[in-house]
């Protein structure tokens, strides 16, 4: 199986090409430069699998949460890329690229959300994979929600953002944190794999992303009503 | 050649293949008004996130009409702007993974170029050199367009575009988001009652102000309160009055100065019936010609896009080393263009 992954959710641009049992990665802090460089580097890394589009199972893609803008710029690339080269696609939750790229076992992924809080997701491995403890969902990081046990592992920007807040709401829950851990593009292939071996990869249209912040804008009712975002 | 164009800079999201021997063979539209009206406005990120689910179906849509494969397309047109950045990046991001794919070149478009030439969309078109009044919420600008590439920038509005002027009075007299054509249609009903300023009509020159005759209006709704149907149907009257004989003026003055016989209309305001009413009694009376794209090509389209970008084929065919690099260009000034 050859597969394709990509993640712009973050100022990072993170590929991995995945032909047979090897791995190529390709990962560079892009800033604002992700659609400048992300076909350039695509090419790159298929030159140096010696793969064409074509050779290609199919593709996946961090489907956010993360920067709306970053993660539409790879919905986009993997609508274009599957329609083009009628290749499958496997949107990937960034909360669980990150408990994939963590090494752990017990996971409490949280994202820097902006305006003051942060995606948030908990997931414990077993044998059938990852299982979320927790869905993923928008907190204010005084206010997330409770996890049970000991010995979870915190990932993920928000754990730089709000490392304090934290801790404390996981007082004594916590035995490790990776604040600098990103949803890595070869996490991302490991976890659309046995996606694309059970069949259930889509066509391209549904290449979507993931937003969970969806409260964006007021209505005009709702302003009048003094309602606040 | 067959063109894919893609329309995504604002709050429509507009597919079409144009071929050069054929002319346009299909295009697909999906407008966001309704979802936009609820907000009183377009909300940029609520656009990108319906062309993201759009985009693609658009397409199929747009092939399966012209009976064409993707195989068939030779190059793809998009929209890289001005416009929202957000919404924008979405065509160009899915245009450009596109032509990787099926490895053909790319044409980027800007988004009033596509709006000048899309009166020769239609059949026996205005040839160059002609005067181009381009009306929309955005722009109220005039031209002089000598081919493809080649505008001069001829009088522009100092403030408020002329659609935006539409929305904003719709708004004052109650019409709710985007009130322009609504207030076109209460116009209809009304009479001569009230007299509105006509901004700059005798400034020498050829640009437009129409922030004015908004608070113009805002001081004839305060005089008339309770506004009764009558009177609101009134001001809309003379409102669409004030500004399509404003409008019509300043395209008859460019006209003139600069000796050109044939005038273009472009854009969402280029649809409003009173204008065109005005515009072609007046160039009838100068012996000039007046085209206008059809209806639903006055506002935003992905066949403009995809014939502009028809036109640049040359372009693309210097642009040979392409690596699929790329990037949107919100702020953009038609004047940066060049002949292909």
């Amino acid at each position: 199986m050859n597969l394709l992954a990509f993640d712009t959710s973050t100022e990072f641009l993170s590929l991995a090409i995945m032909r047979d049992n090897t791995v190529f990665n390709y990962d560079v802090l892009a800033g604002q430069t992700h659609s400048q460089i992300i076909l350039p580097q695509i090419q790159h890394l298929l030159n140096q699998a010696e793969l064409q589009l074509q050779d290609l199972t199919g593709l996946a893609f961090g489907a956010g949460p993360g920067s709306f803008t970053g993660v539409r710029i790879a919905a986009g690339v993997a609508q274009g890329l599957g329609f083009g080269a009628n290749l499958p696609v496997v949107g990937v939750c960034t909360l669980m690229a990150l408990a994939e790229a963590s090494g752990a076992s017990k996971v409490i992924a949280c994202l820097d959300a902006r305006m003051g809080e942060i995606y948030h997701a908990a997931y414990v491995k077993d044998a059938a994979g990852w299982q979320a403890v927790i869905a993923p969902g928008l907190y204010k990081p005084d206010a997330v929600p409770a996890v049970d046990g000991a010995d979870w592992v915190g990932v993920g920007s928000g754990w730089q953002t709000y490392g304090e807040m934290l801790a404390a709401a996981y007082h004594g829950q916590v035995q490790s944190t990776q604040p600098a851990l990103l949803p890595m593009a070869s996490a991302v292939i490991i976890l659309a794999q046995p996606i694309f071996e059970a069949g259930e990869a889509k066509t391209a249209e549904h290449a979507i992303p993931i937003y969970i912040r969806n409260r964006v804008a007021l209505k005009t009712a709702e302003r009048e009503q003094g309602m606040r975002l | 050649m067959l063109v894919l164009g893609v329309e995504s800079s604002c709050d429509e999201t507009g597919i079409a293949l144009y071929d050069t021997d054929h002319g346009l063979l299909s295009h697909a539209l999906h407008s966001q008004v309704e979802m936009h009206a609820e907000y009183g406005g377009v909300v940029p990120e609520l656009a990108s996130r319906d062309h993201i689910r759009r985009v693609l179906p658009l397409t199929e849509l747009a092939l399966k009409d012209a009976n064409k494969t993707l195989q068939d397309i030779d190059a793809i047109a998009y929209t890289q702007g001005p416009g929202l950045s957000g919404a924008l990046l979405v065509g160009t991001s899915f245009a450009e993974s596109l032509a990787f794919s099926l490895q053909i070149p790319t044409i980027n478009v800007h988004h009033l170029e596509g709006h000048l030439l899309a009166p020769l969309l239609e059949d026996n078109p205005p040839a160059f050199p002609f005067v181009a009044l381009l009306v929309s919420g955005g722009h109220s600008q005039l031209m002089r367009v000598d081919g493809i590439g080649q505008y001069e920038l001829l009088g522009d509005t100092l403030d408020d575009a002329a659609g935006e002027a539409f929305d904003k009075t719709a708004k004052l007299l109650g019409l709710g988001y985007p009130g322009g054509p609504a207030l076109s249609n209460l116009a209809k009903t009304g009479k001569p009652r009230f007299k509105l300023p006509r901004p700059l009509l005798n400034s020498g020159d050829l640009n437009f102000s129409f922030s004015g005759l908004k608070t113009s209006v805002l001081t004839l709704v305060n005089q008339h309160q309770p506004l009764d149907d009558e009177t609101k149907a009134d001001i809309a009257y003379e409102f669409q009055e004030a500004v399509t004989e404003v409008l019509t003026i300043k395209c008859m003055s460019a006209l003139r100065e600069t000796g050109l016989d044939n005038l273009i209309v472009s854009g969402g305001v280029g649809a409003n019936a009173k204008l065109r009413e005005k515009l072609n009694a007046a160039t009838k009376r100068k012996l000039c010609k007046v085209s206008y794209p059809r209806l639903e090509f006055c506002t935003d389209n992905g066949a403009m896009i995809a014939f502009a970008g028809a036109m640049r084929l040359k372009d693309m065919q210097s642009n040979t080393d392409k690596n699929y690099s790329f990037s949107v260009k919100p702020r953009w000034n038609l004047s940066e263009l060049q002949a292909p």
